[in-house]
């Protein structure tokens, strides 16, 4: 049903446009066409930025669980585009934290990076997915062979460095942070549990 | 150290020696009223009970600033009241059924003057006073606010504290019905604020009764709720029931929350970070998307009248 020339001329346009939404409803927010970014809207732009990035990064992890749970293949050729929205929206809401909100104050920016912790492993996060982001083309998946693969695991630190600098970063009320955390649990969990089935660790009834 | 720059104080911003001699003689005349209980009060304050009411007899106050003052819309659809909820939207959406009478305030402790009082016989004594303050909430952002109030240290004067009374500390209503924000144990309910005497003494610090000459936003405290402005917008606790004075320090939310990030005096102070973020900075709510935040000052910029307070307090170990 979903041929390869059904997935790349019309499925991946269609979610390459349902992607890009969010970003595009923050704008019209900030004119006021869609809604309104309320009292603060550096921090309105910098949160939703920041929220959208988390859940593309979780998108994107769940794609190998989903694809083996379903037996769905197609899936994978989603992949790409969908880690590369999460760095799109990490980007985003890095570039409102360093114009809108630090004002691109170097002193301040630089001070923010090394003395607070959750500023900085937001910033090694974003480090990681630039560098995903670089090599993620097919010529570059070919010239860096298994270092590729290697390179690309570091997503699953991604994860863990963007819930953590949610969960730092909120002042009292973890309920969101959680939330994340959670999904990030059991998508970095189902991994952990296939490999261990895989070397015959762990003994499960077979369904 | 203290850097005064000459820039960031207007001269519309100093008080001229005549008005500064006029506050003082204003202040003893009201401070013989409020100790007396024989003399009747110049204007008794009155407080409709209807949401946005024009409250009527508000004087002005030397204390107010002149900078611009935040929209109505501003103060009141961005709030920390998580009573309410924690999203800053949630007070607005949350507080609009919020019943603010009958509403009785008590009255506990070392005091000659306890027990329960009516709302409205509460603030009967007192003088009604516009009070524009700038509010700096320790998230670094600020706003400018037209309260309108009363003295709190008149209301302390009032109350006749003992002479062991050191503290006054304030509980907001627990009332998990009205506020759904109590079902959820982010803070342990209730809110708890508290103050020295000396600070509660201070003429800067009110009991907010309205904003923008109207009876206060239920989302931002009503019916009463406290004005320190010269410290983090969080000891501004709101829709109070208890005051009681104490000899010992009270136990504060926040503080109980996250010692290590909160203090009993959180004094707005540029010098002293959050553990998780600078204090140096903050944005001014309703400036440009692009203006760029502005230096926060010590003591929000009340230094004047508030720092002798502090003077033989280490503000790095009492922050």
């Amino acid at each position: 049903m979903n041929t390869l020339w059904q997935i790349s001329r019309i499925w991946k346009p269609v979610v390459f446009i349902a992607c890009l939404l969010p970003a595009v409803l923050v704008v019209t927010d900030a004119f006021g066409i869609t809604g309104h970014l309320g009292a603060n809207p550096v921090e309105a732009i910098q949160d939703r930025f920041g929220n959208w990035a988390l859940r593309f990064i979780m998108i994107t992890l769940a794609v190998t669980p989903l694809r083996r749970m379903t037996g769905w293949n197609w899936l994978v050729r989603f992949r790409r585009m969908l880690g590369l929205f999460a760095f799109f929206y990490v980007l985003l809401h890095f570039l409102t934290w360093l114009i809108l909100d630090q004002g691109l104050l170097m002193s301040a920016i630089l001070e923010d990076i090394v003395e607070r912790p959750f500023i900085t492993i937001g910033f090694i996060a974003l480090v990681l997915l630039t560098a995903m982001a670089l090599t993620s083309t097919n010529g570059m998946r070919r010239r860096l062979g298994r270092r590729w693969q290697k390179l690309h695991n570091s997503v699953y630190l991604v994860g863990i460095l963007g819930v953590w600098h949610y969960w730092w970063q909120v002042k009292q009320d973890i309920a969101e942070p959680l939330v994340y955390a959670v999904i990030l649990a059991i998508l970095l969990g189902a991994r952990v549990w296939w490999r261990a089935r895989a070397r015959g660790r762990v003994n499960v009834p077979q369904l | 150290m203290l850097i005064k720059k000459p820039a960031d104080i207007r001269p519309s911003e100093i008080t001229s020696k005549e008005n500064y001699l006029n506050r003082r003689q204003f202040m003893r005349a009201g401070a013989i009223a409020g100790s007396s209980l024989l003399v009747p009060p110049a204007m008794a304050a009155v407080v409709p009970a209807r949401r946005r009411a024009v409250i009527r007899d508000i004087a002005p106050s030397p204390y107010s600033t002149d900078e611009e003052m935040n929209s109505y819309q501003d103060i009141a659809t961005y709030n920390n009241f998580y009573e309410f909820g924690t999203g800053k939207s949630d007070p607005y959406a949350n507080a609009r059924d919020f019943k603010i009478r009958p509403w009785t305030i008590t009255v506990e402790g070392e005091a000659e003057k306890t027990g329960a009082f009516d709302f409205d016989d509460f603030i009967k004594p007192f003088d009604l006073e516009e009070r524009i303050y700038r509010m700096r909430c320790v998230e670094a952002w600020s706003m400018v606010i037209p309260w309108v109030g009363i003295s709190l240290a008149e209301v302390v004067k009032y109350l006749q504290p003992t002479s062991r009374a050191k503290y006054v500390a304030f509980e907001t209503l627990y009332d998990p019905e009205q506020m759904p924000g109590q079902n959820r144990r982010v803070l342990d309910w209730p809110y708890r604020e508290g103050l020295t005497i000396a600070e509660a003494t201070n003429p800067l610090a009110i009991l907010a009764v309205g904003l923008y000459g109207e009876v206060i936003p239920n989302q931002n405290g009503a019916p009463i709720r406290l004005v320190v402005p010269w410290k983090y917008g969080f000891k501004g606790i709101k829709s109070i029931v208890t005051i009681r004075f104490t000899e010992r320090q009270p136990k504060t939310s926040w503080n109980m929350a996250n010692p290590r990030e909160y203090g009993f005096y959180a004094n707005v102070n540029p010098e002293v970070d959050h553990p998780r973020w600078s204090q140096a900075r903050e944005r001014r709510i309703g400036a440009d998307l692009f203006a760029s935040k502005q230096p926060t000052l010590m003591f929000n910029g009340y230094g004047e009248e508030v720092a002798y307070l502090y003077k033989d307090l280490n503000l790095r170990r009492n922050f």
